[in-house]
């Protein structure tokens, strides 16, 4: 156990373990100092300098993120100078930043707008010296403004120590630094993987997604088209907080009824094909177990995770599944099984997803999703587009009525719902691979080993007839680097992995912490939307997506069963092998089936 | 290939990113670094192309486009400053035509500015490639140039 140590923070005591930094020694003392690059999931960067402090004994000021205490110290957080240095930082990122506060992609959600706000900072106090760079556009998922960058360092950070993709880094330096791809070539032009985390993280509206919303509105207003929708299992748990409502509320029927009145003509759920997926991918694991298949099975619905496997990790192209993602999934049923049985012309479909992830966009546009014969999901809008949409459309979302869907391809069960937690592929999977398997139901669907927060998390599940079954979860592409070098190396040592099946996200938390939230979706918000989907699976009626009825009569009706000729064509895929300098596809690594 | 002589003579390991970016840029006829050198040294250190990337370009020493073969640095530090370099640069504009940051059509000489070098009492003062003069005035400028122009240096 660490050590205490006793201080003054302002002439309050505070007893605090030793190693704690000033900055959170004061939150004690229930002080908290303002901040600007400091952000509580990431390592401090200490770059901006806003968080100064002064102590007794000690000339001039300390930056209170990255100070750790010392026994007796005397903190003062509040004085004349430190509010004018404070002042003085903000108004000189003022000065070399573009301020379009009212247009921003994070207004309202800046934490530089607020700051300076809450400090009372002259935004004229000097005089704009911004040097105009331009947007880099390259990426078909994330757009990057440097007029508004104001150099904290967090997207480097995450990308860098949190997800391990290494695309970004600060270049150049003095008033020349900026953050920047390799060999500036752009983030379309990188081993981005499209998480997004950057622009979660980004505290200003530097970072922000590929826009699709205006064509959205363009389609839904054209008499021409039939708009279908699509809305993510972990959007529902995310969309309420943006209007005044608790983190974590699961607001499905207001969902429903939002997407009713924005005028889409039919409205579908992804959590359908969520269910559609655990049919596919459970049926695939099952046959990679009785027939000897590549195992370790790993899931493909996180179109992050797929990017960084055919990045970083090729070799394990055949270990991860053929499954197509929900999103993919319902894009292809939309344009073939939806436009035959009600008579639309497949051509005047404009299929629309709504994801917590910037990665769709860039997976809506992967060559190999337009099994349909046309582009299977047009366009994807994010959390904050929707959410945009919404204020667009003048609706009071928190008093909408709870409303149904359009359409059978909407019915859903609590396993599809936890697709957006980290670990609840992993419990749908399961719960319908040990039907498959043993042709029983589990006693108890909840597998609570993996859920939760915990970086890489591990279950051992004794499946009658197949004897222990060891699985494993890993969300945050550093945490799936770290499991997966575990893997390669037992692969190379003795031909077998220990794990037959493992979850991958992308992104920390799973879908609720997607690139695609809100800005400033932290660890803890995270949690608690995830917390959110656990509670409405555990409500609902059915929670094993097998007993499903809408995808047993897609079966019967269409595919005619998992894993068949057509479900092969329709909801399964392949993938490429990717340079690690541009992104881009170098050769095929897998082939799909009857091609 | 020079570069991979080059790179056979380190250890892969990340702090000898600097030695190795310069020991490439000096074997480079044009006194930089390109694309195809900074992938092939972070494959060579297992490190991230935009580590080397930023590495490379946070450092003013290292180049990412073409120089000329010799590479004048004019410090333009304070003592320097009040020795009188700014006619210096004004002289070596005209002697070059160039400006700073730019390089001679012929490929010869590329102008840069520079902080300290740490010679300030032969101050104004400059280095060419390795080799520093100090004292300049006019004339000694003009036959420096000449000299490398002709070859002798």
């Amino acid at each position: 156990m660490a050590e205490m140590v006793k201080l003054y923070i302002d002439g309050t005591e505070v007893e605090v373990p030793e190693g704690t930094t000033i900055l959170n020694a004061a939150k004690e003392a229930g002080k908290n100092i303002p901040t600007l690059c400091y952000h509580q999931d990431l390592p401090p960067t200490a770059a901006c300098g806003v968080c100064v402090i002064e102590y007794e004994g000690r000339p001039g000021m300390q930056r209170a993120c990255c100070t750790p205490v010392a026994p007796g110290m005397k903190v003062i957080t509040n004085s004349k100078t430190l509010r004018e240095r404070r002042k003085a930082v903000i108004g000189l990122i003022l000065s070399n930043h573009n301020v379009d506060c009212p247009s921003c992609a994070a207004n309202e959600k800046c934490e530089l707008q607020k700051l300076a706000n809450d400090l009372g900072v002259d935004m004229h106090m000097y005089e704009k010296i911004l040097d105009h760079r331009p947007e880099d556009k390259t990426s078909v998922a994330i757009v990057r403004d440097p007029d508004k960058c104001i150099l904290c360092g967090r997207c480097v950070t995450v990308c860098d120590e949190i997800q391990t993709v290494h695309a970004i880094e600060i270049a150049d330096r003095g008033f020349d630094a900026h953050v920047d791809t390799a060999f500036s070539a752009g983030m379309g032009v990188s081993p981005c993987v499209n998480c997004g985390q950057c622009i979660v993280y980004c505290p200003t509206g530097a970072l922000r997604e590929q826009s699709h919303l205006e064509a959205v509105w363009d389609a839904i207003l054209d008499p021409e088209k039939h708009v279908v929708v699509q809305e993510a299992p972990a959007i529902r748990a995310s969309i309420g907080e943006e209007f005044g409502m608790e983190i974590g509320s699961v607001t499905v029927g207001k969902m429903y009824s939002a997407l009713k009145r924005i005028g889409f003509d039919a409205i579908f759920d992804t959590n359908f094909s969520a269910d559609l997926t655990i049919m596919e991918e459970g049926t695939e694991l099952v046959q990679r177990i009785q027939k000897g298949g590549k195992l370790p099975l790993i899931t493909s619905c996180s179109p992050g995770w797929v990017k960084f496997m055919e990045t970083f990790f090729p070799n394990l192209g055949e270990n991860t599944s053929t499954a197509k993602s929900p999103q993919q999934m319902m894009g292809a049923l939309t344009k073939t099984y939806y436009a035959e049985k009600s008579g639309i012309d497949p051509a005047k479909i404009v299929s629309v997803s709504i994801m917590p992830c910037t990665a769709k966009k860039f997976e809506a546009q992967r060559p190999e999703m337009r099994d349909s014969g046309y582009q299977d999901v047009d366009y994807v809008l994010t959390t904050r587009e929707f959410v945009r949409m919404i204020r667009e459309a003048g609706l009071d979302f928190k008093n909408l009525p709870e409303e149904k869907p359009y359409h059978a391809l909407a019915d859903y069960t609590g396993a599809a719902t936890i697709f957006g937690a980290t670990g609840g592929v992993m419990e749908a999977a399961v719960r319908s691979a040990y039907y498959l398997l043993t042709k029983k139901d589990m006693n108890n669907v909840d597998i609570k080993p993996v859920r939760g927060m915990e970086g890489i998390k591990e279950a051992e599940l004794e499946i009658p007839g197949v004897g222990k079954v060891k699985v494993a979860v890993a969300h945050g592409l550093g945490n799936a680097r770290e499991l997966l070098t575990k893997v390669n190396k037992q692969l190379e040592e003795t031909g077998k992995s220990e794990y037959v099946f493992i979850e991958i996200m992308a992104c920390p938390g799973g879908c609720v912490g997607g690139g695609g939230q809100p800005y400033g979706s932290s660890i803890a918000m995270r949690a608690r939307r995830g917390e959110g989907l656990y509670q409405e699976d555990s409500s609902l009626p059915k929670r094993c997506s097998h007993h499903n009825e809408a995808i047993l009569n897609i079966y019967k009706e269409f595919l005619s069963e998992p894993g068949s000729k057509k479900a092969h064509k329709l909801l399964h895929t392949n993938y490429v092998e990717r340079s690690v300098v541009s992104g881009d596809a170098v050769r095929e690594i897998t082939h799909k089936h009857g091609h | 290939m020079k570069r991979k002589e080059i790179l056979r003579k380190y250890e892969a390991r990340p702090d000898n990113l600097l030695y190795i970016l310069h020991d490439i840029q000096d074997a480079s006829p044009y006194n930089y670094v390109t694309e195809e050198d900074m992938e092939e040294i972070a494959d060579f250190l297992d490190l991230p192309y935009s580590k080397v990337y930023g590495t490379a370009t946070f450092y003013s020493m290292i180049s990412q486009k073409p120089r000329g073969k010799h590479v004048i640095r004019l410090c333009d530090s304070p003592p320097c400053h009040l020795m009188g370099s700014e006619s210096i640069l004004d002289l070596l504009r005209d002697e070059l035509g160039i400006d700073v940051g730019q390089t001679t059509p012929d490929m010869l000489f590329t102008l840069e500015i520079t902080s300290c070098l740490g010679v300030c009492g032969v101050a104004p003062a400059m280095m060419i490639d390795e080799e520093v003069y100090g004292n300049l005035n006019p004339k000694k400028l003009r036959k420096i140039i000449k000299d490398y122009r002709e070859g002798i240096i």
